[in-house]
């Protein structure tokens, strides 16, 4: 493997209040270039990750211990503006839900332009043009008209092209998308796979994939680190991983992945030896005090 | 375009309520006791006098001939004469009007830069120990009324500390070269700048009185949708681009979140203008407000009639307004 762009070294993120672990010493690599895809079900924990990269924890989360290195530099130790700059300048966010990640009482111009002007010092005139280039190759037709368009003038497949555009328009070195598909139209959603796909390929960004959805990772990624109760409990290539999961939990992930042309298969639930393997973990604390008692 | 047939209907029901206004008043202040005549005359005055000047005034009447007359005249702009100035009402009550607007815009200015303050402050510092500090600087504000405000700022910065002046608009002793009556703003437009902030330093502590109150209502309301705001998915998409907390709060969520505090700042400057009364009095400062309690005083009817109309009129212009910005803001009403 290639010297990693990203690296994250024994990331633990805990509640405040409770100092239970969100994130339990997680480390995952990603190479300059390649897609990561980052699977886990429900509250594994895979948009913290991606929080976390972003600066972008919620009030009631703290980094407790832990690195993450982004193109040799450190962001933890960094004074906060300076990482906060670093980070909008070198990195962009395909968010989720494409419906409220634009804000409503602004044109979708500015929202295109503005990192490209306010962070990274660009003339107003190149961020426009470079924003118009990026919407016609996520084909937005008319993309004139739609800069000068608010939000809700336009539909949601269209929005999510907007953000995609929006995230490469700075030609960061890393993307973060958190299941850009999932709150799309069933129509929509390969067509917005494969744009991101393609965009990715073309400006050789590292993108880091995180999805519930097995079989786009496998059409996508080269790597994959599987998450559970905020364990990465495998990370394997994708080719091995789909031949040969090590993990039992893997193995009752990719055998609970539907296989459409296969109506025999059926839902597999967790296997009881993963539930206890991290229960072991995560209660072990627990069951120490009540040995003492 | 839909506006303009909503900007039709909001002046018929302007006109309606005005009328409605006008009836209310000019009945109320007829049938409580206290006779006007009875009060300019000197004490020895006969039965005979009062009669003959009743009838001059007209107020022998019946109270619907009266207002028939009066509304009239009104309409032709003509609002009386005051009995205890003998002066056109339109005159005396337009010659103050501008001492009111002003004070009032500039306790406006305050209350909206103290409550952005407060809720901005208690925005960013949300989550932590102080944002209570915050919340409790609110509630102290609120525990009060403005002229009780009032009162303490006057026995704190006019006698304790005499910081400020506590009473009047201007220094006497200025010589003053205004055309108008709007003196602070001619005062800016000539860049008389020394007379500026003499009269500023006059309407600081009425204008802050008024203020406290209304900033903490700002204050409270704007902070809550800030928060609300904050934990959206476009505040957090900007913040992933580089920006810092206060470009965040202030550029992303400050827009959208204002909407509501917008309509309370509508309906709450009303009340501010309402409660210039009381304290034009407290500070002697020669406004509208101040003038209403001595027309109540001398029972100078075609005066009080005068000023409350004019009250009424700017009460709901500040609503027409306040409910057009609030369309401009919101570019989904204003396409809708
Ligand atoms: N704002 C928050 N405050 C406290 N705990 C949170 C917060 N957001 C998420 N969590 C907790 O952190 C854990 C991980 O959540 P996360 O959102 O990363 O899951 P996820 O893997 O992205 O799940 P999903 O597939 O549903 O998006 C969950 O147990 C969740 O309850
Ligand atoms: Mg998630």
């Amino acid at each position: 493997m290639m010297k990693p762009f990203l690296s994250i070294k024994n990331l633990t993120v805990s509640l405040k209040s409770s100092k239970e672990p969100l994130l339990r010493s997680v480390s995952l690599d990603l190479a300059a270039g390649n897609v990561l895809g980052l699977v886990g079900e429900s509250g594994a924990g895979k948009s913290m990750i991606g929080k976390a990269i972003l600066g972008i924890l919620p009030q009631a989360v703290e980094i407790t211990a832990g690195e993450i290195w982004l193109n040799d530099q450190e962001l933890l130790r960094k004074p906060a503006k300076e990482r906060r700059k670093f980070i909008g300048a070198s990195t962009a966010l395909i968010p989720q839900d494409p419906l409220t990640a634009l804000n409503p009482s602004r044109r979708i111009g500015p929202q295109i332009t503005e990192r490209l002007v306010d962070i990274l010092d660009w003339k107003k005139d190149a961020a426009l043009a470079r924003a118009l280039e990026l919407l016609n190759e996520v084909q937005i037709p008319d993309p004139e008209r739609v800069m000068h368009s608010y939000p809700h003038e336009i539909s949601g497949g269209m929005r999510q092209r907007i953000l995609i555009a929006s995230a490469f328009a700075a030609n960061p070195k890393l993307i973060i998308a958190d299941e850009p598909t999932t709150a799309l139209d069933v129509t929509v959603q390969k067509q917005i796979l494969h744009l991101i796909a393609d965009l990715q390929a073309r400006h050789q960004t590292s993108l880091l994939f995180v999805t519930h959805d097995l079989g786009v990772v496998s059409k996508v990624c080269q790597h994959l680190s599987v998450l559970y109760a905020g364990k990465v409990i495998e990370a394997s290539e994708i080719r091995d991983f789909f031949k040969n999961p090590k993990h039992p939990y893997s193995r009752a992930l990719l055998a609970a992945t539907p296989k459409y042309n296969d109506p025999a298969s059926s839902l597999t639930p967790v296997p009881e030896e993963v539930i206890a393997e991290v229960e072991a973990e995560i209660f072990a604390p627990r069951t120490e005090c009540s040995h003492v008692n | 375009m839909s506006l303009f047939p909503t900007i039709f209907l909001r002046l018929l029901t302007t006109l309606i309520t005005l009328f409605g206004v006008a009836v209310i008043i000019f009945v109320i202040i007829r049938v409580v006791p206290g006779n006007p005549i009875a009060m300019m005359l000197p004490p020895g005055a006969t039965d005979a006098d009062i009669q003959r000047l009743q009838a001059l005034y007209g107020f022998d009447k019946s109270i619907l001939e009266q207002f028939l007359i009066w509304i009239s005249d009104v309409v032709r702009g003509d609002f009386g004469t005051s009995i205890s100035l003998r002066q056109p009402v339109l005159n005396l009550v337009l010659e103050r009007l501008p001492a009111t607007l002003e004070l009032s815009i500039i306790a406006l200015i305050l209350a909206v830069a103290i409550g952005l303050t407060l809720a901005i402050t208690g925005t960013r510092l949300r989550g932590s120990r102080f944002e209570s500090l915050i919340d409790m600087t609110n509630g102290i504000a609120l525990s009060l009324p403005d002229f009780l405000w009032a009162l303490l700022l006057i026995l704190l910065f006019g006698v304790l500390w005499p910081l400020f002046h506590i009473s009047g608009r201007i220094s006497p002793a200025l010589d003053l070269p205004f055309t108008s009556q709007f003196y602070l703003f001619e005062s800016l437009l000539r860049l008389r700048l020394d007379l500026s902030l003499d009269l500023l330093s006059h309407m600081f502590m009425p204008a802050l009185a008024m203020a406290i109150p209304l900033a903490a209502i700002i204050g409270q309301l704007l902070k809550q949708s800030l928060k609300e705001t904050m934990h959206l998915d476009y505040v957090t998409l900007s913040r992933t681009k580089g920006y810092s907390e206060n470009h965040v709060i202030i550029r992303e969520a400050l827009p959208n979140a204002i909407l509501p505090t917008l309509t309370l700042i509508g309906v709450q400057f009303t009340f501010l203008i309402g409660g210039t009364v009381i304290i034009e009095r407290l500070f002697s400062y020669e406004g509208l407000g101040n003038m209403a309690i001595d027309a109540v005083i001398n029972r100078d009817l075609p005066l009080i009639q005068g000023i409350v109309i004019l009250f009424a009129l700017i009460f709901t212009l500040v609503n027409l307004i306040v409910d057009m910005s609030y369309a401009l803001l919101n570019p989904r009403l204003r396409h809708a």
